[in-house]
């Protein structure tokens, strides 16, 4: 597995976002997502009794795990650990066999019509990775709710984030180690 | 409490609470369990005792593990979306991937099946055989060589029967996302039911009795040790946290308990076991009726635990459901 020293994190905070669902739109647009298919999403949870009730809005997607079970149980070596930790998926050597999309905790993979090879978030790695420092989902936030940037560097604003904010990951029983924190 | 969960995202088929493995991977499982089985049966056979006599039917029915699991590796070949690329599978070996392990198996499991298969042909059949087919004295060595190692081939069958049994419930098993799969007893389980599955397609045959009552025996204690089997593995999942219990709520009260207690348990597991338990103490020999309650029992079983393991997941709103 290709590893750098960087290791790209997404921050999103639950307090702003709204979810106007504008992340799910502009990832459709700059990645040409299938028809009827999305790498993002917002879930709106509702809990507690009655009125004693509280709302959150979430924008999910791929975990980025650093343990990604996608990775593990992929034969071919077409789930991969790409630029910073990104987990990419290689259509060449895909086969469509779907154990990642059974493997994946968060449901985030989905069969893509056209290649018939599994699809995901990249975090938009031909952005980060090509000088422009944002991903489509975070520029077009109108809340500014949705960050990107380097855990390992400390100075980056997901860093200081997540050192000043309390935080949270999906399933963390599921032991994938995600690099998709939310803010509380 | 009380959670209320909508999800705005439009995409049904990245739920995942909807089925992405759908009949063709159950019946791929159903068929590898019965070659495995198979080879493992046969291979002990043919260590108990390879000169000894035994019915036509015993004799060439090894042959049915290379045609089967040609047929299974059909069905599964028919579940990958991209077809084109199955090659791939045998340009990689990848240590953390049950699937890739299982591919290459498969490809072991040819040769070594077809050795057996053709030690175990009576010798009047193997010289008919290689008067007609293409390349005889070539494929006349290979036999020879074959018949040279008996035993070598029968404890590789076994080993390599054992494997593929193991196999098709670890494939499941390692999924921690669904934590109905996610049991190390999964791969024990599917392997004494492939084995039962086996022997009850041997008894589907015109074998001899001793035969008969030596395989009829041998499937009431695996279907005993399935029954454990699966016991312990209901049991696993309710003594683990939450999204466990809430997997084993699928089979135990759940949308898939009648099928599972009905189609698996009772008529795949009890029925035959009784049938097969009054027979023995009657001194009778097992008849096709339990050897096909075992082969479909065994078939709901994986049919069951393919889509039911689906509907199973960490995600909260699938615990809230």
């Amino acid at each position: 597995m290709a590893r750098d020293r960087k290791r790209y994190a997404m921050v999103i905070d639950t307090r702003t976002c709204v979810g106007c669902s504008a992340c799910a739109i502009a990832c459709k647009t700059e990645n040409q997502v299938a028809d009827g298919h999305s790498r993002v999403w917002i879930r709106t949870l509702t809990s507690g009794w009655y009125p004693a009730l509280a709302m959150t809005v979430r924008s999910e997607r791929c975990n980025q795990c650093t343990d990604a079970p996608c990775v593990r149980v992929c034969p071919t070596g077409a789930s991969y650990y790409g630029p910073g930790g990104i987990v990419l998926v290689d259509p060449d050597k895909c086969t469509g066999c779907k154990a990642c999309i059974a493997a994946c905790p968060y449901g985030a993979r989905f069969i893509d019509p056209a290649t018939h090879t599994a699809d995901k978030c990249t975090l938009c790695v031909h952005r980060l990775e090509n000088d422009v420092p944002t991903t489509a989902c975070q520029e077009i936030c109108p809340t500014e709710s949705i960050h990107v940037g380097d855990l390992a560097d400390p100075s980056s604003e997901v860093s200081r984030l997540l050192a000043e904010r309390d935080h949270y990951t999906l399933e963390p029983e599921a032991g994938t180690r995600p690099n998709l924190f939310y803010l509380r | 409490m009380t959670q209320e969960i909508t999800s705005t995202r439009a995409n049904p088929l990245i739920d995942p609470a909807l089925s992405v493995w759908h009949g063709e991977v159950a019946l791929y499982l159903f068929v590898g369990g019965l070659v495995a089985g198979l080879m493992v049966i046969t291979g002990l056979w043919m260590l108990r005792s390879s000169e000894g006599p035994r019915s036509r039917a015993l004799s060439l029915l090894p042959w049915a593990a290379p045609v089967l699991l040609s047929a299974g590796m059909l069905f599964l070949w028919l579940d990958l979306e991209n077809r084109f690329n199955v090659w791939r599978f045998y340009f990689a070996f990848r240590i953390s991937s049950p699937m890739s392990w299982g591919a290459w198996i498969l490809l072991a499991i040819y040769p070594a099946s077809i050795a057996l298969a053709w030690n175990m042909t009576p010798g009047d059949l193997q010289a008919a055989a290689l008067r007609r087919l293409p390349w005889g004295p070539w494929l006349g060595r290979l036999g020879q060589c074959a018949m040279n190692h008996v035993r070598r081939v029968a404890i590789v069958n076994v080993v390599l029967g054992a494997a593929l049994g193991i196999y098709t419930g670890v494939l499941l098993g390692t999924m921690a996302a669904r934590p109905l799969w996610n049991s190390a007893l999964l791969g024990p389980l599917f392997l004494a039911s492939g084995l039962s599955t086996g022997a009850a397609f041997l008894l589907m045959w015109r074998l001899d009795e001793v035969e008969r009552r030596l395989l009829g025996r041998a499937d009431m204690w695996l279907i005993l040790a399935e029954i454990v089997l699966i016991a312990a593995w209901l049991g696993d999942l309710a003594v683990r946290g939450a999204a466990s219990r809430d997997a084993a709520w699928l089979v135990l009260g759940g949308p898939y308990t009648t099928a599972f207690w009905t189609l698996v348990v009772t008529l795949g597991l009890l029925v035959p076991l009784a049938g097969e338990w009054l027979e023995h103490r009657h001194h009778g020999v097992p008849g096709r009726f339990a050897a096909t309650l075992v082969l479909v029992g065994g078939l709901a079983l994986r049919w069951i635990l393919v889509n039911a393991g689906q509907a199973s997941g960490w995600a909260a709103d699938l615990a809230a459901r």
